[in-house]
C-alpha cells in the first residue's frame, strides 16, 4: 500500500515537473519571437548544406541581425512544413529536388526552367531568392584517360566509345532516370550497371581509376569531382535534374537581408562549393570555421 | 501490416521469380556463403584442432577469436575494397574473417574438452600423433566442430548481404536497393528470404546432427545400441 502511494505521488510530481517545464519552454519561445526580429536560419542534416546555412547566418549577424540557428533539422519531409509556416526564415535549398517536392508532376530538368517553375510553385509567404551557380546534383564522371582517348565532352559522346561500358553508382540508380534506363532513353547509349553503395565516395573513384567501371555517378558538390584524373560529362539533354543551391526565405526578411543573401548566392560558384566541402572533409573543420573563412575572402556586406 | 502484405505480394509475384530474379540471387547468395565457409574452414579448423591437440595456447585462441567477433564486417569490407577494388574478392575476404572465430573456437573447444587419458591411451597403444588427431580426437570432437561450422554458416549467410555493397551479387541487392529507392516491400521481401535461407540451413545442420551423419563418440553409439 505504501509502495503504491509512493508510486502515485512520484508520478504526480513527475507530471507536474513536466507541465512546469512545458510552460517554461513555451513562454521563453514566445518571449523570443515577440521581443526582437530574430531571423531563424535552418539547414538540412547534410554537412555541405550546413556550411551554406552557416554562411547566411554569419553574414546576417555581421550586418547586425539577431540570428537563431536551427541546423541539421533532417530531410525535406521534416523541415519544409517549418519553412511554409514561417518557423524557419532562411534555408539553403536545392532547386530541382525542392520543385519536385512541391510539384510532383513537373517535368522540368534544365536549370532555368526548374528555377522559373520553382518560383511559381512556392507557396504563399515563401520567397525563392536568386539561385547560385553552385550545384549539388548527379553527374556522370569518366577518367581523364578515357575522355582524352575518345574526345568525350558530353554524355552523348559516349556513343563514340567502342568498348563495353559499365556504370557504377548507388543501387537505386539502376531503375531511376539517371541510370542505364534513362541513359538509353535520352541518349540511346547502352551500359551495364554495377552497384557501388558509397554514394560516389572513395570506392567509386577507385573503381573508375581501376577501370572496373568506366562511368560513375558522382555528385557535383562531392570533393572527388575536383580530382584532376576525373572528368565530368556535360548533360545537354537534361537527363539529370538541375539542383542549384537556392535560398528559400520567409517574408519576414527585409530588403537588406535579402540583398546580403543574394550577394552570397552570386559569389558562390560551383568550384567554390566543392572547395568548401573539401575543406570540411579534409580539415575536419566545423561548418562555422569553414563559413567564416569563406566570408573573409568574399565581400558580401 | 500493409508493408508486410506488400512484401508478401512482392515475394509471390511471378515477375520476381523470372530470369535474373530471386532464384538467381539465392544461388549467388548460397555460392558466396559456401565459398566463404570452405575457405574459412580450411584455415580455421586445422588451426583450432592443432591448438586443442597441443593443449597449449588455448587462452590465447579463445581471447583472440572472441575479440575478432567484434570486428565490423562492413568496415573490413571497405578497407579490402579500397585495396582490391570492387567486386567479389573484398566481400569474400571480409566474410572469411567473420567466419574464422566461431570455427576456431569450436574446433579448439571440441578437441581440448576430450579427457587427457584418451589421447594418452591412444599414444600408449602406439598411435602416431597424426593418427591420434585423425582417428581419436577429431571424431570425438566432431559434434562441437560441426557446431562451430553451423554458427559460422549462419553468420555468413546473414552477413553475405554485404556482398551487394560493391558487387551485383546476392540477396543483399534487394535489401540495399530496396532501402535506397524506398521500395520497402522489396527490402522486407529480401530480408525474409535471407531469414528463410538461414533457418533452412540451420535446420539442415540440426537434422544432420540428429541423424548422426557426423561421427560421434563410440561410447555414445554404444549407449544408443543398448537402449535400442
Amino acid at each position: 500500500m505504501t509502495h503504491l502511494r509512493f508510486a502515485i505521488s512520484a508520478s504526480a510530481i513527475g507530471a507536474l515537473t513536466l507541465a512546469l517545464g512545458g510552460c517554461a519552454t513555451s513562454e521563453s519561445l514566445e518571449g523570443n519571437s515577440s521581443s526582437s526580429e530574430t531571423i531563424v536560419v535552418g539547414s538540412q542534416d547534410y554537412y555541405s548544406n550546413e556550411i551554406v546555412a552557416e554562411i547566411y547566418a554569419q553574414a546576417l549577424e555581421t550586418a547586425g541581425y539577431e540570428v537563431e540557428r536551427d541546423f541539421r533539422i533532417g530531410q525535406r519531409e521534416v523541415y519544409v512544413p517549418d519553412i511554409e509556416s514561417g518557423a524557419v526564415d532562411v534555408f539553403p535549398e536545392y532547386s530541382g529536388p525542392l520543385l519536385q517536392f512541391w510539384d510532383e508532376t513537373t517535368t522540368a530538368t534544365f536549370e532555368d526552367e526548374v528555377y522559373a517553375a520553382l518560383v511559381d510553385a512556392a507557396p504563399e509567404g515563401v520567397r525563392i531568392l536568386d539561385q547560385s551557380a553552385a550545384t549539388d546534383q548527379d553527374s556522370y564522371v569518366v577518367t581523364k584517360a578515357l575522355a582524352d582517348e575518345y574526345g568525350l565532352v558530353t554524355i552523348a559522346d559516349l556513343a563514340k566509345v567502342d568498348e563495353p561500358l559499365t556504370l557504377g553508382g548507388n543501387s537505386e540508380g539502376e531503375d531511376r532516370p539517371n541510370g542505364p534506363k534513362g541513359l538509353k532513353a535520352a541518349y540511346g547509349i547502352e551500359v551495364d550497371f554495377t552497384p557501388i553503395e558509397d554514394g560516389g565516395g572513395p570506392l567509386t573513384v577507385k573503381a573508375l581509376k581501376d577501370n572496373q567501371v568506366q562511368l560513375a555517378i558522382i555528385y557535383t558538390a562531392n570533393p572527388a569531382i575536383a580530382d584532376p584524373e576525373l572528368v565530368q560529362l556535360e548533360d545537354p539533354k537534361g537527363l539529370f535534374l538541375a539542383s542549384h543551391v537556392v535560398p528559400v526565405v520567409s517574408d519576414k526578411l527585409d530588403a537588406r537581408a535579402i540583398e546580403i543573401i543574394n550577394t552570397i548566392s552570386a559569389a558562390l560558384t560551383a568550384e567554390g562549393l566543392v572547395a568548401l566541402n573539401t575543406q570540411s572533409i579534409e580539415d575536419e573543420a566545423p561548418a562555422s570555421t569553414v563559413a567564416a573563412a569563406w566570408l573573409a575572402e568574399h565581400d558580401v556586406s | 501490416m500493409n508493408l508486410l502484405a506488400e512484401a508478401w505480394a512482392w515475394l509471390t509475384d511471378p515477375a520476381s521469380w523470372t530470369d535474373g530474379g530471386i532464384p538467381e540471387r539465392i544461388a549467388q547468395h548460397l555460392a558466396v556463403t559456401f565459398v566463404v565457409v570452405v575457405i574459412a574452414a580450411v584455415i580455421a579448423l586445422p588451426a583450432g584442432i592443432a591448438v586443442g591437440h597441443r593443449r597449449r595456447g588455448g587462452g590465447w585462441v579463445v581471447a583472440t577469436s572472441g575479440a575478432a567477433r567484434a570486428i565490423p564486417t562492413l568496415g573490413v569490407l571497405t578497407l579490402f575494397a579500397l585495396w582490391l577494388g570492387i567486386g567479389l574478392v573484398a566481400p569474400v575476404l571480409a566474410l572469411v574473417l567473420l567466419a574464422i572465430p566461431p570455427l576456431i573456437a569450436g574446433a579448439y573447444a571440441g578437441v581440448a574438452a576430450i579427457d587427457h587419458s584418451i589421447p594418452e591411451a591412444a599414444r600408449a597403444i602406439g598411435m602416431s600423433e597424426a593418427q591420434i588427431v585423425g582417428r581419436v580426437e577429431v571424431p570425438l570432437a566432431a559434434r562441437t566442430i560441426v557446431g562451430g561450422l553451423r554458427s559460422a554458416t549462419l553468420q555468413v549467410i546473414a552477413t553475405a548481404t554485404l556482398a551487394a555493397y560493391i558487387s551485383d551479387t546476392g540477396l543483399g541487392r534487394y535489401i540495399i536497393g530496396g532501402l535506397k529507392s524506398r521500395d520497402y516491400a522489396e527490402m522486407i521481401g529480401g530480408s525474409v528470404l535471407v531469414v528463410a535461407l538461414a533457418l533452412i540451413l540451420d535446420a539442415a545442420f540440426a537434422l544432420a546432427l540428429r541423424l548422426r551423419i557426423f561421427r560421434t563418440t563410440t561410447s555414445a553409439r554404444h549407449h544408443e545400441r543398448t537402449a535400442l
